[in-house]
């Protein structure tokens, strides 16, 4: 039975770790709807991003000579796997959910027989990715201060490493692992090819045009070639963004968890501290008792 | 609704302007275009610029943009802008500040494409600066 002055510094030390996680429960849950209001602001680019891709994409008949990016490599040999974590842990499931998809992934294509690289975007990811597939990893890149204090330049910066190391040939296929924001408590890891640009499908209805047919001004090449690079930067800084909502949103329902099994364990040592306060008490009492009749 | 155009101005952190209005000058690649309604349909390649809305004949706002697309469909005009500036709400001093990155970037450019990217993104910011 542990003393009473030991149940009473437990009881203390549970009750600051309980006041640390509801404040970070308070600072996530602030930077959450920062957060996701930055992901709903950058939707509306990325959706007639999409549109001018596909009326593009309508307009344009595929020839030999068409962008590398869109047209792809003509092989699949060597992947490459961009995993987007956070810089910082505490945020229950987060990180590790989408280090399993890249893992799995990573599994199934050596399984191919393909070779695989890494890039990891945040120190987790790394983190959790060095003691497996460390000879993976081709670099690291650190999102200091979170996407939103970096901007665009970020995701701009990352799209620029990938074309020189395209346009090097070092890889065919380039996916970005990133965990998409559905809501507080719900965070869908998900994994999007962005080179060769995967078109829009038919699902992507163009506007419509009344029977009329585009202008390219100066011609759907040039546009397409200033066109596909900036659409792998929007599709980064759109998983970028997605995943500092995300982590917010871990981390805030994590810290929420943390807060009320503190708050439940706090009750179970109060408890346990009275009880054994009483048992002294009465022991004593009885000591004083018998000890007065026994005169 | 039939007499204006519906206008929307988008970069990458948000959507900036979305109205409809009378007329939208855009700094295309090769050259401004006017966009009345009822355009026909176009895509165009954006240099860096400036985007300016006409609304009863008059200038009612001014964005700078660095780059991007113009897509024009039967039902409006989208500007997806590579980086936009509200020329109403920026100062003085943003621009000039703008103006030394640009320069910076200038400096730092490694290869001849980039080089004349920086160039042309000087130039246009050098054009606000001197004009605000």
């Amino acid at each position: 039975m542990a003393s009473l002055k030991d149940l009473k510094l437990r009881i203390n030390s549970v009750k600051s770790t309980q006041k640390i996680t509801k404040a970070m429960k308070m600072v996530a849950a602030s930077k959450l709807r920062r957060a996701q209001e930055a992901a709903e602001a950058a939707r509306p680019y990325a959706a007639r991003m999409e549109q001018v891709l596909a009326s593009l994409a309508a307009g344009v008949v595929m020839t030999e000579d068409m962008p590398k990016l869109l047209t792809g490599t003509g092989k699949d040999d060597v992947h490459l796997l961009v995993v987007a974590t956070a810089e910082r842990g505490l945020c229950g499931g987060f990180n590790s959910s989408i280090v399993r998809l890249a893992r799995q992934r990573i599994q199934s294509l050596i399984a191919q027989g393909k070779t695989v690289k890494v890039l990891c975007v945040g120190r987790k990811g790394r983190d959790a990715l060095r003691r497996d597939y460390g000879k993976l990893i081709i670099e690291t890149i650190e999102v200091a201060g979170g996407v939103r204090k970096q901007g665009f330049p970020i995701a701009a910066r990352i799209s620029e490493k990938l074309f020189s190391l395209y346009e090097a040939g070092e890889f065919d296929v380039a996916t970005v692992f990133y965990a998409e924001f559905k809501s507080a408590i719900a965070q869908i890891p998900t994994a999007q090819q962005i080179i060769p640009a995967a078109l829009p499908e038919g699902d992507v209805e163009g506007p419509d045009l009344k029977g009329a047919i585009f202008t390219f001004e100066p011609d759907e090449e040039e546009i397409l070639e200033a066109l596909l690079p900036r659409n792998v930067a929007v599709q980064i800084y759109r998983a970028l963004l997605e995943n500092a909502a995300s982590e917010e949103g871990a981390r805030m329902s994590a810290m929420d968890n943390a807060t009320r099994n503190a708050g439940d364990m706090i009750n179970r040592l109060t408890l346990t501290y009275n009880r054994t306060r009483q048992a002294a008490i009465t022991k004593e009492l009885i000591e004083i008792i018998s000890g007065a009749e026994a005169l | 609704m039939a007499d204006k155009l519906h206008f929307e101005l988008v970069s990458p952190e948000r959507l900036l302007f979305s109205a409809d209005v009378e007329m939208v000058v855009v700094p295309g690649a090769e050259g401004d275009l006017g966009v009345l309604v009822d355009h026909a349909p176009l895509v165009a390649l954006l240099r860096a610029g400036m985007v300016e809305v006409h609304d009863g004949g008059k200038v009612t706002a001014r964005h700078f943009v660095r780059g991007g697309f113009a897509q024009v469909t039967p039902e409006g005009l989208t500007v997806l802008a590579e980086e936009a500036l509200d020329m109403a709400t920026t100062s003085k001093a943003a621009l000039e500040a703008k103006l030394q990155d640009a320069q910076a970037t200038l400096e730092a450019a490694a290869d001849d494409n980039q080089r004349i990217a920086a160039e042309a993104h000087v130039a246009a910011i050098k054009e606000v600066v001197d004009a605000a």
